[in-house]
């Protein structure tokens, strides 16, 4: 064991302590100043139940489109030589750094009927008017969580793809592998974790979303009202303890779902090590 | 130079001796920023002109329930402007930084003006609204923040709800139904107004918002009177935003006597012709006469007189479960 372990273990945990746990902990703490069933009333009224499945389905969504586009995004980025490459490598970036509401008003004013994108997809409703598939609707919200979580892939799975030898795909390929087996045997196992990673992270990401997302949802309760929103609207009415109560399942279901993905992630480690011993 | 500087430091305490520099804090709502610039000049100069004492009073904006929070949460407000008794109440009762009893320290249940809910339609009125049973007419857009979150929202759900029960007599079956359709014609609820008012008037969505008299008046000037134009509904609510001191920040910054004039002179001839060039109705009834054109003519119900008290209008339309939330619910 490396000398000074008990030192850098102990500033961990105060760390992690101070800067997470304590909010944490004081979440559930003004949650429980409601009693069992005033907590599972408000946990699983209508539309808290509805907005759970809006965020955490479109969430999810949006995290699997980055996972296949991002490694394509990863892959031109890392492999090919191309003008203007490095101003493509620094726009990917640009979600990560922009404040959430500019991101907000400019995806809602792109995607409005009138928009510059919008434009395009309209569809004509029961009263003859002409709208945008995007607005106040499920794949408006969709769009703004694909934007902001597509760094996250990329970021992590650039460097692991930077530091794959190209002959190990050559060696593959004389020894007979076809390209989608080149692919599927050599280059994915390798870049799996970091997949797993950037997947986790722009999920969580994407959980917690709000400022980009409340100008194009409409955040209509019951259709595209997301739960951050919900807590935001029990904040409103001076209603902490519903709020914070809203707040614990979101924690305690983002936290279920990251620690299975780690332990996919830890698994596939091993059972790839193995692979290869 | 040292010489120089001990003058400079002499100068200043002498300065500060006679005239003291005094700040306020006014945490008020979204729609009252213009009209707030405007009167802390005339107060600060009226104030000089009275003692002496320089006043900067420095303002705080955002929807009025946030605001509120901010106060309970420690924003050293000296004075509340807010959208509606019910945030002032929740200071009082939730952070005790004033008695419960505040709205009957100053006239008027402490409303130095008023306002109502007025429509925003598109120039020309392509959709023809022209008040309140037209926005339920099928394929109208009506923009409104969500009531839950917005003091402007929950006076426009009031204003609807009263319209209804006037119309039907007071039968709350029918205005429940009147409430549904139209908030089913509600494509987007933003959480205050002027994200509304960005919606509506920035990024062209729907064809009427259910505004403040003043914000409706503010996007005529902002955006021009091309491409909107106010349509003012045969009835609409009383709305009464209050103002208070808050007493335990005031007593701490020793600002309580300014504090307090700097409301009562809210009540004044020139605070009142402030408040109407901006569009806020004034209770002076000889300057409300003055600037008559700023404001049409409609019958104004109160909050008291259709709905009892805000508790108890907060407790059967906005609480979790209440009436704004059935509207949303599926229907069997």
């Amino acid at each position: 064991m490396l000398p000074g372990f008990k030192l850098t273990l102990g500033f961990t945990l105060f760390y992690l302590g101070l800067i997470v746990l304590i909010p944490l902990a004081a979440v559930f703490w003004k949650s429980s100043s409601l009693s069992w069933a005033e907590f599972w009333q408000t946990v699983t009224m209508p539309q808290a139940m509805a907005s759970y499945r809006l965020t955490f389905g479109v969430s999810l969504g949006a995290a699997l489109v980055n996972l296949v586009f991002g490694l394509i995004v990863a892959w031109v980025l890392v492999r090919y030589e191309f003008f203007g490459k490095k101003l493509v490598d620094a726009l990917v970036d640009l979600p990560f750094a922009l404040p959430t509401a500019v991101a907000g008003i400019t995806l809602a004013s792109l995607y409005s009927k009138n928009g510059w994108i919008g434009q395009f997809f309209t569809y004509t409703d029961e009263h003859h008017e002409v709208q945008s598939i995007f607005f106040s609707s499920r794949l408006g919200i969709f769009v703004a969580l694909t934007f902001i979580g597509l760094p996250f892939i990329v970021r992590t799975v650039q460097p692991i793809l930077e530091d794959i030898d190209p002959e190990l795909e050559e060696a593959a390929s004389s020894l007979g592998a076809n390209r989608w087996q080149v692919f599927h045997r050599v280059i994915l196992p390798m870049l799996t974790p970091a997949l797993l990673t950037g997947f986790a992270l722009a999920f969580a990401r994407a959980l917690g979303e709000y400022g980009s997302v409340i100008f194009i949802a409409g955040n209509i309760p019951m259709k595209t009202q997301i739960t951050p929103v919900l807590i935001m609207q029990e904040l409103d009415m001076y209603e902490y303890g519903r709020a914070t109560a809203i707040a614990v399942v979101m924690l305690v279901v983002s936290f279920v779902l990251l620690l299975s993905i780690n332990v996919l992630q830890w698994w596939t480690n091993r059972h790839n090590t193995h692979n290869l011993a | 130079m040292k010489t120089f500087l001990k003058i400079l430091l002499a100068v200043g305490i002498t300065v500060s001796a006679q005239a003291k520099d005094v700040t306020l804090l006014n945490v008020s709502y979204d729609p009252t920023r213009e009209l707030y610039t405007e009167y802390n000049a005339a107060f600060a100069k009226y104030w000089k002109g009275k003692t002496g004492d320089d006043v900067t009073v420095n303002q705080s904006h955002g929807g009025s329930g946030k605001q509120a929070q901010g106060v309970i949460n420690g924003l050293e407000a000296d004075v509340v402007t807010l959208a509606l008794a019910y945030d002032i109440d929740a200071i009082a009762s939730q952070a005790k930084l004033l008695p419960a009893d505040w709205q009957s320290r100053l006239p008027n249940d402490s409303t130095p003006y008023t306002s109502t809910i007025v429509f925003l339609v598109r120039k020309g009125n392509p959709k023809n609204i022209k008040d309140w049973d037209d926005l339920t007419q099928k394929g109208v857009k009506i923009v409104v923040p969500n009531p839950k979150s917005s003091g402007g929202a929950r006076w426009a759900y009031l204003a609807a709800y009263a319209y209804a029960l006037e119309t039907y007599g007071h039968d709350d079956a029918k205005a429940k139904d009147y409430i549904t359709k139209l908030y089913k014609n509600v494509p987007i609820l933003d959480s205050g107004a002027r994200g509304s008012t960005i919606t509506f008037a920035k990024n062209g969505i729907g064809d009427v918002l259910l505004a403040w008299e003043n914000e409706a008046h503010l996007v005529l000037k902002e955006f021009g009177t091309n491409n909107f134009e106010i349509v003012t509904p045969t009835i609409s609510i009383l709305a009464e935003p209050p103002v208070a001191v808050v007493d335990k920040n005031a007593k701490h910054h020793h600002t309580t006597e300014v504090a307090a004039e700097y409301l009562k002179y809210l009540y004044s001839d020139e605070g009142q012709e402030i408040a109407a060039k901006n569009f806020y109705r004034p209770r002076n009834q000889a300057i409300a006469t003055k600037y008559a054109a700023n404001f049409t003519q409609l019958k104004l119900v109160t909050l008291d007189q259709e709905f009892g008290s805000w508790a108890k209008a907060q407790k059967t339309h906005f609480a979790d479960g209440g009436v704004f939330d059935q509207i949303f619910q599926p229907q069997n």
